[in-house]
């Protein structure tokens, strides 16, 4: 034994022995290097980074081509320059630790417990308008935005554009550094640069001198705006909006003398009228207050279930919720509301066709029965003069004050066109020397008859900056770039739709060192280095002077508001409408020209979340095409897909066409925001542009519009081809059971059907009685609006992965959550329902057995867990899946590469890579996130504690999720419910998220007449 | 031994031509390996499908770097092109089995002329049918998890799924034939040792004959080896597409989750075998002028197989119609109105064209012994059971139970490369195989002769 421990050290000596001298070697190299600032054997890389490309690759982080990738969505290619790109990043950090020391926390942060998220509030600005939120933050990396639960805008609901928001933060297409003409530069160059024509500029007071935002409902903004006018009194800041508000600000005008806010009191509201308006979808101000507010009002059980009736061009969520819709081009909107008035003895109306007319005599006189408890809502879109008619009606129903509510106005400026058409005049006589554009993105969005983007172009402006996240149309015509910080990077503030101020509160520092909108503000006031915190502090330092800032300050950081800055309401009383000046009934063709519901205006174009995101009508991603009605499909003989060609104005745009169950007849739709030039490597290409039809005289409704077969095909990507329950050999499936209200209450359990006995299967049950927590989900189809905040929500906690347009179209898209929408009946006017779809968790999951590895299992909860680890992709499971919820990874959808989208990832779950199934698993990370909190209490986790996300999100209460096991929890109560049933039941799947059946209010008056009545 | 008596008797075409004593049939047979120089047409026939073959490589290359996304399979249709092939294939291999076990237990001598090369079809279409199951997994360097291993996971397969069942069905099966066929092959192999003259072939030979003497204790053993491995053998030709009938029969898809399945899946396993050997057996005969050894009889009796396994199918599509209505099941009776009225509604009308229709013309005395009809029959039939697993996998998946999740099927170039790939593998297989080993078992030729029969006094 001895012997053989000698014999076995000698070689471990000598070993030693053969390392050291090399170590020593490795040691003196690595004196020499410090000694010369930096490794030696690097000498020749340190030559080539003084040529021009190596600083500039230095600053950009990805190779000259990276940013201006004008090809779609090409993954190779994409590879191809990151991989060049990581390679070339290898060289110029030559080891994979810094030289200098590091070391980790000695003293570990207060609060900070690494795998432990924390909670930030902040406020996401979309048109001006601000949305409170709270972000989850990992490791000082924002991962995920919720609502901010206390606060009343939000009570923990969001909308879809901030939930996205997240990923636009992230997005390796945002311009990372300050050009000037394409080139690299510092803040410092910039500031030279700007500074001597500035101070020229205060001579001339300002006289050519021109800044251009978009709008804005920042306090200090405007405080700082003021101070700008000051300096510069013959300067002009110019806010335009593309598809902002101003018609809202200019009805109120007209009714009140005065821009006002209107804000509406859903729960209040017996009986609501929309004239067009898509009230309960993202983009419209409040929406996600009012969703919950119109939500709560749905519950058949309550006794007081509102009635919603809806008059639109083109079918929105809000339409499909209606209990009784009635499709009619915008134009005769108009009409109608004055038809309407005129029913409810103010002023006099034209008379109206006999079906508008049924229509317009049953809603008068439901509105009338419900004084003080109804509400007309018009659409942003309308013309001032419908907003002005509506806001008399709602006066002569008693409404206002009760159901509809007026404050001062949350925008500073709506940012109609009038002052960029100034702008555009200004700059072609020549008078503009100066020109600031603060975010927006003019070139690309302007009314196509200004020509900015040519005035732009061919101007002698001799300093044209161009302030924003992306490089973009704008950009490209500015001689400067200032790359923008982000909101969840920068100090900020902002108004929400009831006036409540949020203070936006940074999650992290900028990724790229950029600048915020009150940082560029504060550098025209010459101001130029005041960071954005002193500026947004010093605001409010100003507004609450006095020993306790700090304790108010560190107060409206925490809630995430500003005490008591909501609007008071205003008592004001509405004009007797004008005399009528609606237009004819013309008959030509009327285009629409909307925001878009999954990008807005253009403005989230390079965000692949949204891009993907199904239209709720549509179920359109990636593209926009022009929405067009059965009937009139037919007469014109174009059916989807066929490429038209719209004139209008005498400008053309070909695009496919759509055709849309529901949309008003001699109507179309475009929605805005697609066709971009230059948005990223996501969103240029993508779509069509419709601001080329758009015109400053009839930014949202024009009319003689024609439509021409263009002739050839052009594919579109939906997520769901089928959008009925009925088959095409005449069968009907009950997968969305509905009723009338007093159906229901004839017959409360209409929805159940009889459903095999549980022991009817092969498999021993499993005893899920006996455990502590047994989940489960309830979906509440009433209250659901098909708003999509869940699949975004989903989509950011699960790190789901964003497939592109070619994968969508082979069916491939990877949401673990999506809504279904079914039409039913009359195809002119059809009734549409949402149905959230996630994983139903079966008790009997026909995916489980035949898995041959075992990949997918149940959890003693009744979870159906995926093992990915475990995942061999037979695909077995998604077939034997009768709800088909599960996605399978058929290439490398997820971007491994791309440093920021890596600091993006939730931390407590996997990416999933090629060849893996994946699905809903009912934020299995967060159930043992509280298991684990709960377990240290020792106790249970409560009701109401633990949120999916798709729960957390939804504005309208409409996903419940909880333990099953405990019949007091919320879902328990819900699915005692007789409403409650379970999707597909008769296949004996036992699914644990079940559904509420939806039950319709319609009117008595009308649904008499209608053709369809529906059953479930 | 009745048979051949009875042959005697009953004026019916012979099993092996006139005029052949034990040293023809051996000449013949051997010589084609062992003399018959190449010609330019095996070379042309093989060279294209060696052709073809390395296609599938190239394919499966790409699928390997890039993944299953670059076929056409997808959500709703998981499976596609590979599971269809897979089952077409496996069921092509099925007639040889039969052929070789269960007619040699049933001693229905006249098989001896085909048994050699339809087990060797067999092998090679298992061969086929296993590349599928490999590749079509997501991933597919993982694919060995399907097995039963210990490892240091200490995970097993789940054994509830059909899956793993096909993994023992396929995997017994490609080891029973392989034995059953190298056994059947060592008393020639013998043979050919003993005749050929190239020293390396006359080793490979020698080391493949396993010492084969022919002494009377080979003989005995022999037979019992392969009476025992036929008996082996027989139960899988209804097994293994019982169980790959499983793998639809046990899933809950419409169209799926049928009873009929096991019988009408090994019917039309056997329907497709024949018509594979037809296909195969036809211009081999001619081409080698073995018209001695598979005559007219073999054709008229496969012939009379694939008439009757084809009315079992027949009766399988009528029930699975039929059980549409009757379940009163509305996901059963749209899957069987789809199929008939839906996108692919065609190829399920052409699927009852091949497969019941036009073989019916096998009624029909002539056509049915005129080798050129029969050859192109058997074409149909191929195309029509490969329809038939098709409408089967992908017409069924493509609209099941949620409207909203329906969707279509289209195969990209990939899956032709590799469908049609594996078409050259075998092919390639099939010409290497007649030039090395004897294509028709020479000593089971010569039992058939009247000089092999045991004269009793």
């Amino acid at each position: 034994m001895k012997m053989e421990e000698q014999d076995g050290k000698q070689p471990e000596k000598q070993k030693q022995e053969e390392v050291c001298p090399g170590k020593k070697e490795l040691a003196l190299d690595l004196a020499t290097a410090q000694e010369t600032q930096g490794p030696e054997f690097w000498r020749s890389l340190q030559e080539l980074a003084g040529s021009a490309e190596f600083r500039d690759m230095m600053h950009r982080e990805f190779p000259k081509g990276a940013s201006e990738w004008v090809d779609t969505v090409s993954r190779r290619g994409f590879m191809k320059l990151m991989g060049a790109s990581l390679a070339m990043a290898g060289m110029t950090a030559c080891t994979k630790q810094p030289l200098e020391p590091i070391v980790p926390y000695v003293k570990q942060p207060e609060e900070l417990v690494p795998g432990r998220p924390q909670f930030y509030a902040t406020a996401f600005l979309l048109g001006g308008y601000a949305s409170p939120l709270l972000v989850e933050s990992h490791m000082y990396r924002p991962t995920k935005i919720e609502g901010n639960d206390k606060h009343p805008a939000s009570l923990g609901g969001t909308d879809v554009f901030s939930q996205a928001s997240i990923l636009e933060m992230y997005d390796p297409d945002r311009s990372q550094t300050i050009t000037y003409l394409g080139d690299v530069r510092t803040w410092t160059d910039f500031l030279n640069a700007v500074r001597g024509p500035l101070s020229v500029q205060k001579g001339l007071l300002g006289a050519g001198l021109r800044v251009l935002s978009r709008a804005s409902s920042s306090p200090t903004l405007a405080s700082q705006k003021a101070e700008f006018l000051a300096t510069y009194p013959m300067a002009k800041w110019v806010v335009y909006e593309p598809a902002g508000r101003d018609n809202v600000y200019a009805g109120a005008e007209q009714a009140f003398g005065q821009p006002l806010e209107t804000l509406y009191k859903l729960d209040g509201a017996d009986v609501v009228l929309a004239l067009d308006a898509d009230f309960l979808y993202a983009g419209f101000p409040g929406n996600t207050r009012y969703i919950r507010d119109f939500a709560q009002r749905r519950d058949p059980d309550s006794g007081h279930m509102s009635r919603l009736y809806v008059v639109e061009s083109t079918p929105t969520s809000t339409g499909a919720k209606a209990d009784q819709r009635l499709p009619l081009r915008a134009v005769d909107v108009e009409g109608l509301a004055r038809g309407l008035a005129a029913a409810l003895g103010v002023g006099s109306g034209a008379t109206l066709p006999a079906e508008q007319q049924a229509f317009v005599t049953a809603v008068a006189k439901d509105l009338q029965a419900h004084r003080g408890a109804s509400l007309v809502v018009a659409g942003d879109h309308l013309p001032p003069a419908v907003h002005a008619l509506v806001h008399a009606i709602n006066q002569a129903l008693g409404n206002a004050g009760k159901t509809v509510v007026y404050t001062d106005p949350v925008l500073a400026q709506a940012g109609d066109a009038s002052g960029l058409k100034d702008l555009v005049a200004e700059i072609r006589g020549g008078k503009v020397d100066q020109l600031f554009i603060l975010g927006g993105n003019p070139v690309y969005d302007a009314p196509a008859d200004f020509g900015f983007a040519d005035a732009l172009k061919n101007s002698s402006i001799p300093l044209r900056i161009y302030h924003g996240l992306y490089q973009n149309e704008t950009s490209d015509l500015c001689h400067w770039h200032i790359n923008e910080a982000h909101y969840l990077e920068a100090w900020g503030d902002g108004r929400a739709y009831d006036g409540t101020v949020s203070i936006v509160q940074p999650l992290i520092a900028p990724l790229y060192g950029g600048k915020s909108i009150w940082e560029m503000a504060s550098l025209l006031n010459g101001q130029s280095s005041t960071p954005g915190y002193e500026i947004i502090q010093g605001f409010w330092k100003k507004q609450h002077p006095g020993a306790d800032f700090e304790a108010f300050w560190r107060k409206a950081l925490h809630d995430g508001w500003v005490e008591g800055t909501a609007f008071t309401p205003r008592t004001v009383s509405a004009k007797a409408p004008a005399s009528s000046s609606a237009p004819g009934s013309e008959k030509s063709i009327e285009i629409n020209f909307r925001r878009d519901p999954s990008i807005y205006d253009g403005t989230y174009s390079n965000n692949g979340w949204l891009q993907e995101l199904p239209k709720p009508m549509t179920k359109m991603t990636w593209d926009n095409p022009v929405l067009v009605g059965p009937a009139m499909a037919e007469r014109l003989g174009l059916a989807s897909e066929d490429l038209v060609t719209l004139t209008l104005n005498g400008k053309a745009v070909t695009a496919p066409v759509w055709v849309q169950a529901g949309h008003a007849d001699n109507s179309i739709t475009v929605f805005l925001g697609y066709g971009r030039r230059r948005a990223g490597r996501v969103g240029t290409g993508a779509g069509f542009d419709m601001y080329a039809l758009r015109y400053s005289a009839t930014p949202w409704i024009a009319t003689g519009v024609t439509l021409a077969k263009a002739g050839g095909k052009y594919k579109l990507a939906t997520t769901q081809g089928y959008q009925t329950m009925e088959t095409p050999d005449g069968g009907s499936r009950p997968l969305v059971r509905t009723a009338s209200l007093e159906e229901y209450h004839e017959d409360p359990g209409f929805a159940r059907e009889e459903e095999p006995p549980a022991e009817l299967t092969l498999y021993k049950p499993y005893p899920y009685k006996d455990e502590p927590y047994a989940w489960g989900m309830a979906i509440d189809m009433n209250a659901c609006v098909g708003c999509n905040n869940c699949i975004v929500a989903c989509q950011s906690e699960n790190n789901i992965a964003v497939v592109g347009k070619e994968q969508v179209v082979l069916g491939r898209h990877m949401h673990w959550l999506r809504v279904d929408a079914y039409y039913q009946g009359d195809r002119d006017n059809p009734k549409a329902y949402f149905q959230p779809v996630p994983c139903q968790q079966c008790e009997n999951a026909p995916c489980e057995v035949v898995c041959p590895v075992g990949a997918t299992t149940h959890s003693s909860e009744g979870l159906n867990d995926m093992v990915y680890n475990r995942c061999v992709g037979t695909r077995y499971c998604s077939n034997n899946c009768p709800y088909k919820v599960r996605r399978f990874n058929f290439l490398l959808f997820q971007d491994l590469e791309t440093p920021q989208l890596k600091m993006m990832r939730n931390p407590d779950v996997t990416v999933r890579t090629r060849g893996v199934m994946e699905k809903c698993t009912y934020c299995v990370q967060r159930i043992n996130q509280h298991r684990i909190d709960a377990e240290r209490e020792d106790r249970l986790i409560a009701d109401g504690e633990l949120k999916t996300a798709c729960q957390q999100s939804c504005p309208a209460n409409a996903i419940i999720f909880g333990n099953i096991n405990d019949p007091n929890s919320q879902v328990s109560k819900l699915k005692a419910k007789q409403r409650n049933y379970s999707l597909l039941g008769d296949l004996n799947t036992r699914p644990r998220t079940t559904y509420l059946a939806e039950i319709r209010n319609p009117s008595p008056e009308l649904e008499g007449k209608a053709e369809h009545t529906t059953h479930g | 031994m009745d048979n051949s008596t009875e042959q005697l008797k009953v004026p019916r075409a012979p099993v092996i031509g006139p005029g052949h004593t034990f040293a023809t049939i051996t000449d013949k047979i051997s010589s084609i390996v062992l003399t018959r120089p190449l010609s330019n047409g095996w070379f042309l026939g093989f060279g294209i499908a060696f052709l073809l073959m390395n296609m599938m490589l190239f394919a499966i290359g790409y699928l390997f770097v890039r993944g299953t996304g670059i076929w056409g399979v997808t959500i709703p249709i998981g499976w596609g092109f590979a599971i269809v092939n897979f089952v077409w294939w496996i069921g092509i291999g099925h007639a040889g089995t039969l052929i070789s076990a269960i007619l040699m237990l049933l001693r229905q001598s006249w098989r001896n002329s085909i048994n050699r090369f339809a087990e060797a079809m067999t092998l090679f279409a298992v061969s086929c049918a296993g590349v599928f199951p490999l590749i079509h997994v997501g991933r597919p360097w993982l694919a060995y998890w399907l097995f039963p291993y210990p490892n240091s996971m200490g995970v097993w397969p789940q054994f509830r799924s059909p899956l793993v069942w096909d993994v023992f069905a396929v995997s017994t099966y490609a080891t029973i034939s392989a034995l059953f066929w190298f056994i059947g092959l060592v008393p020639d192999l013998a043979t050919l040792r003993d005749r050929s003259e190239n020293r390396v072939a006359k080793m490979i030979y020698g080391m493949l004959a396993l010492g084969w003497r022919g002494s009377a204790r080979h003989w005995a053993r022999y037979e019992t080896a392969y009476l025992l491995l036929a008996g082996l053998a027989t139960p899988l030709v209804l097994s293994v597409h019982t169980v790959v009938s499983f793998d639809f029969a046990v899933g809950i898809v419409p169209g799926w989750h049928t009873t009929i399945f096991p019988p009408y899946f090994v019917a039309g396993a056997i329907y497709s075998g024949f018509a594979m050997v037809l296909m195969l057996a036809i211009p081999i005969r001619k081409i080698y002028g073995l018209e001695d050894f598979i005559t007219d009889r073999h054709l008229q009796n496969s012939a009379k197989v694939m008439l009757a396994t084809g009315l079992i199918v027949a009766y399988g599509y009528i029930i699975e119609l039929f059980m549409g209505w009757y379940s009163g099941n509305r996901y059963e009776a749209f899957t069987m109105w789809n199929r008939m009225h839906g996108p692919y509604a065609f190829y399920y009308w052409m699927l009852w064209v091949c497969n019941i229709f036009v073989p019916q013309v096998l009624w029909i005395r002539k056509l049915r012994t005129s080798p050129l009809w029969l050859f192109l029959i058997s074409g149909v039939v191929l195309v029509g059971m490969w329809l038939e697993r098709f409408i089967i996998v992908v017409v069924s998946l493509h609209r099941d139970f949620l409207t909203s999740s329906w969707g279509m099927y289209y195969p990209t170039r990939w899956d032709w490369m590799t469908y049609i790939g594996t078409i050259g593998m075998f092919l390639a297989a099939i010409f290497l195989f007649v030039r090395i080993l004897p294509m028709i078992s020479i000593f089971e030729m010569r039992t058939l002769l009247p000089e092999a029969e045991v004269k009793h006094k």
